[in-house]
């Protein structure tokens, strides 16, 4: 039970963070896609700042994990062309809806239910990708 | 009677928190996941409804071990949680709405959307089961979900994996995904909205 609540938790705090931060906000998307406010940028650029710290931390130290495991930081691949593609296609969606996916949970919780149609959605696109995923250049 | 110093803690989250606020949280979140040996990657979740729903008979990209990846479902549940305490029990002074900027207002009012500046919604008003009836309300809520769903497997990330996990591990291919998520963005903003509003 406690393995389960501390995911639930980290959860909770994220969720509680981008919706005081406004991060969940179609109008403050919109505003970032016109560069017309620090304050997404702010967010996204001082998270990455410090994780970068976090991360070198983490490497030069040793860090394990709870379990006492070494951490393991995944590696992505070495190309390009799924990442301009696919980011290009999520752009496009995440302009539209206003909500990547974490938002998309926390503003599903907070109480705009029709997102259900956006989270049916978004489950149908990862499955016609996942067919024809042997098709696309990656 | 709740004491006095808990409901100033109380009004002291409710009001709207700033980027340097937010940004370390998120920073912090990813930290807390890597150190439970986890990585901060939302969109993940998909694929692992997908493949709990059967998806594995119709494609190999859905034969995986997705029982082991229940973590990351609770941290969507807790993320919902977290959603419906923000909205319930720490509304703002000024109610649930985005502080955007004076230029922002000005940019909606050129599509049509018409707000007094410091009354711009959370959340504009087409986020509701009544837009279901409107073209446009399918477009933005069952269309742009699907392109989120596609565009972050295709691209192997959202912007949990690749903006906050992947650039934290200076990762280049997490740089090309957001010069992508960015790209397709503006795309949206700039030629496709005047289109649809």
């Amino acid at each position: 039970m406690m393995r389960m609540s501390r995911y639930i938790l980290v959860g909770m705090l994220f969720g509680l963070t981008m919706y005081k931060s406004e991060a969940v906000s179609w109008f403050r998307i919109f505003e970032m896609f016109h560069f017309q406010s620090f304050h997404m940028y702010g967010i996204i650029g001082s998270a990455v700042g410090l994780g970068i710290l976090i991360v070198q931390w983490i490497k030069r130290a040793r860090l394990r994990s709870l379990e006492g495991k070494e951490i393991i930081i995944p590696l992505k691949d070495k190309s390009w062309k799924r990442y301009i593609f696919g980011g290009f296609i999520f752009g496009l969606g995440w302009a539209l809806t206003g909500a990547c996916p974490g938002p998309m949970f926390v503003l599903l919780g907070s109480g705009y239910t029709v997102l259900v149609i956006y989270l049916l959605a978004a489950i149908t696109g990862t499955f016609v990708y996942g067919l024809l995923r042997n098709k696309l250049p990656h | 009677m709740i004491p006095e110093p808990l409901l100033r803690v109380h009004e002291w989250i409710s009001q709207p928190w700033p980027w340097y606020v937010a940004g370390p949280m998120i920073a912090l979140i990813m930290f807390i996941l890597l150190f439970f040996g986890k990585e901060f990657g939302i969109s993940a979740n998909f694929r692992v409804m997908c493949a709990a729903d059967g998806a594995d008979q119709f494609a190999d990209f859905f034969k995986f071990d997705w029982q082991s990846q229940g973590w990351n479902l609770l941290v969507a549940v807790g993320a919902m949680f977290g959603g419906y305490i923000a909205a319930h029990y720490f509304t703002p002074a000024d109610g649930h709405i985005a502080h955007v900027s004076a230029a922002t207002v000005n940019s909606l009012r050129q599509l049509g959307m018409t707000y007094e500046p410091g009354q711009v919604p959370l959340m504009p008003e087409w986020y509701c089961w009544l837009s279901l009836f409107t073209w446009r309300g399918w477009l933005i809520l069952a269309g742009g979900g699907f392109l989120v769903g596609f565009g972050a497997r295709y691209a192997g990330g959202c912007t949990s994996g690749h903006a906050i996990s992947g650039m934290s591990a200076l990762q280049l291919g997490s740089l090309y995904a957001v010069i992508g998520f960015f790209l397709g963005g503006l795309f949206m903003t700039y030629l496709i909205f005047p289109l649809i509003f």
